[in-house]
């Protein structure tokens, strides 16, 4: 599904290299795990996947399904499958979140060349994908993640991610910030749209994340690179053990 | 800069002679009170002079075109959109400042009185002696406001609405334009009786250049709701002004939308006589290229428990120019008074400006007063966030300038008027994506 090979990126302004070399095999329907220590690369790759401004490709490459999509602007990305979930969800006061899922899912529909949705369809859609991530009809009317609390934040990311059905899921520290609570309430929307067609990359700095989605494979990235693959149990090494040693042995 | 201080003076009286020179006495019959209210205009415009851009209050945008003798020339769009979408409501048209009764819906049909001013002023006894040139007499201080008092001098085109109930549908006011160099004066005179409620529309670019000044007394729990579009015409040129008076418990929202034009100068004076009263006074404007926009906001608490706000949006590109003056006066013993004023500008490119002159002066103690302005450009995180939702870029700009004008939108008390200008805004944003 998603393939990344000898991806090096570099800060635009600074000239700074931040990943060194990654090289990444997502297989459809599979969950993968990167961990890491902070300043690792980890939320450079997922922005780098999503195609945001300010990071510079020196060498390397990325397909989804095939296609390469380095030179693709961020929402033809999005419309070939590709969904970002953001650590920090952005505000947008002014646009209620229902009306902002409706543009987003049928730019991507009118884009791969699909009908519209209607407003009647959409409105029993979302209603439905609302009510299994406990998000009231009064949230979907709110302005887009404005003053939403850090567990709304992260819930609203996950109903857009059921609303838009991406194939590639990119997962950005989506634990940071959330309580027990609301960290099994966004496991369980992620773990509900797990199926064979889908494939998942959760990045995380705490293995607690992982008790709840379970990985198929965990990857350790250190200084731009990733340094040891894994199982589960991975996970719960770096959990016991620190990235202290994996730090040195790259060092 | 060093002109003498004596020398400006006599220049604007000048001026303001020429102006009253040039424009026609007004005909018609005038009843004595009529009569003595156009003679105080122009003598106290002689009196304060024309505007003139040395004057502090005229910093930021220059009055010459608005009092030069050749009021341009502006080519009218016959295919504008109504901003209106969808609402029910009686419209009186004029064309070109005149009052059109065949294209007008019957006035009887409002839900409120409606006269023409030229059979208002023939009226001996009238409620309007009590507003007309009165409120904008007494809005004169502390800085003059020329072009208002020039409009009571002259103005003979326009309505006087009196309200004594709820009225069932609005009434707009719908200006068209078709001579290329019209040169407009209108004057609205607009009364409520206590409890009376309504909404005024407004639409229209009405000539190639206009002048037009509402005067409104709301009486004490009354509402009065206002909602105007001034035309997409990109070479019109206008100076508005309202002035109102505010009773006990009243309510007055003011709403404009301003796509397009040369110049606008739009003026707002309020006054809080009554305790308990509540008046928004909001606006949006979108211009691309040659384009100058002026707010001047002046908003005096003169009684206890008010709320006043000023919610002030622009969204500039292409060497568009906004500006806003807005202040806030809060007398000795108008205690717990609310004060809120915010003018907020998007800048979409390097080569648009914005000028922001918010003022408090504030003589009370016990009261909440807050201002902010600021001007910035499109936020890119933003911008991706909706990107990364598969939304194409030019869209996903347009979504982001909408949801910087809601707060001032948001400022329509009636949701579906609030839809329609969304609508109608959403459309100029479209056209000019291309």
């Amino acid at each position: 599904m998603l393939e990344i090979r000898n991806l090096h990126v570099a800060l635009e302004e600074e000239a700074k290299p931040i990943l060194k070399g990654v090289d990444l095999s997502v297989e459809a329907g599979k969950v993968h795990a990167i961990m890491g220590p902070n300043g690792s690369g980890k939320s450079t790759l997922s922005y780098v996947l999503a195609g945001r401004d300010g990071y510079e490709v020196t060498e390397g490459s990325v397909s989804l399904g095939g296609e390469d999509i380095l030179e693709l602007e961020p929402e033809e990305r999005a419309a070939a499958g590709l969904f970002l979930a953001f650590q920090y969800p952005v505000e947008i006061p002014g646009v209620s979140n229902m009306v902002f899922l409706r543009t987003a899912l049928n730019a991507q529909r009118k884009a791969r060349g699909e009908p519209e949705v209607s407003a009647p369809e959409f409105l029993k859609l979302i209603r439905e994908k609302a009510a299994e991530l406990n998000i009231s009809s009064e949230m979907l009317k709110r302005p887009v993640n404005t003053g939403f609390s850090g567990g709304e934040k992260k819930r609203n990311e996950i109903l857009q991610m059921a609303v838009l059905e991406p194939r590639m899921c990119v997962l950005d520290e989506t634990d940071s910030g959330l309580d027990v609570d609301a960290m099994k309430l966004v496991a369980n929307g992620v773990n509900a749209l797990r199926d064979a067609g889908r494939s998942f990359l959760v990045i995380t700095h705490y293995q607690r994340l992982l008790d709840h989605i379970t990985p198929d494979v965990v990857h350790i990235m250190v200084d731009g690179r990733i340094v040891e693959t894994g199982g589960p149990d991975l996970a719960l090494r770096v959990e016991t053990e620190g990235y202290g040693d994996l730090v040195k042995s790259v060092a | 800069m060093a002109v003498p201080r004596k020398a400006l003076a006599e220049a604007k009286r000048l001026e303001a002679e020429t102006l009253l020179a040039a424009a026609p006495l007004p005909a018609g019959a005038h009843a004595g009170w009529a009569r003595d209210a156009r003679a105080s205009a122009r003598s106290r415009l002689l009196e304060m002079g024309a505007p003139h851009r040395r004057d502090e209050y005229w910093k930021y945008t220059s009055p010459e075109s608005l009092i030069a003798k050749d009021p341009g020339e502006a080519a009218p769009r016959a295919d504008d959109a109504d901003p209106f979408d969808g609402i029910g409501r009686t419209t009186l048209v004029f064309v070109d400042g005149v009052f059109a009764p065949d294209m007008s819906d019957d006035p009887a049909e409002a839900g409120v009185e409606i006269q023409p001013l030229a059979e208002v002023l023939a009226a001996d006894i009238h409620w309007a002696r009590d507003l007309f040139g009165v409120l904008e007499a007494a809005g004169q201080d502390p800085v003059s406001r020329p072009l208002a008092t020039l409009n009571t001098a002259v103005a003979e085109a326009g309505v006087a609405i009196h309200a004594t109930g709820k009225a069932g549908r609005p009434v707009e006011l719908r200006y068209i334009h078709r001579d290329p160099g019209s040169d407009v004066f209108l004057r609205t005179l607009v009364r409520l009786e206590p409890g009376a409620e309504m909404t005024l529309l407004e639409s229209g670019a009405a000539g190639a250049r206009f002048n037009t000044c509402m005067e409104v007394s709301v009486a004490d729990g009354a509402t009065f709701h206002h909602v105007r579009s001034q035309g997409r015409e990109h070479e019109r040129r206008a100076a508005t002004a309202l002035f109102a008076r505010l009773g006990a418990e009243s309510t007055l929202k003011s709403f404009t939308l301003t796509a397009n034009g040369k110049l606008t100068r739009n003026e707002a004076v309020l006054e809080f006589t009554g305790d308990d009263a509540v008046a928004h006074v909001a606006g949006c404007a979108i211009g691309d290229g040659d384009f100058h926009h002026d707010d001047t906001v002046f908003v005096t608490h003169d009684a206890e428990r008010c709320e006043s706000r000023q919610v002030f949006k622009k969204v500039l590109r292409n060497g568009a120019v906004g500006v806003f003056q807005g202040k806030i006066l809060v007398k000795p013993g108008a205690q717990k008074t609310d004060g809120y004023q915010i003018s907020q500008s998007l800048l979409l490119d390097e080569k648009s400006q914005f000028n922001a002159k918010p003022e408090l002066e504030i003589y009370a103690d016990d009261v909440q007063c807050s201002h902010g302005s600021t001007s910035g450009s499109v936020d890119e995180t933003s911008l991706f966030y909706l990107r990364s939702r598969g939304v194409p870029e030019a869209e996903a700009r347009d979504i982001l300038v909408l949801a910087f004008l809601d707060e001032a939108v948001q400022e329509i008390e009636d949701d579906a008027l609030a839809d329609a200008v969304r609508a109608y805004v959403a459309d100029w944003m479209e056209r000019r994506r291309g």
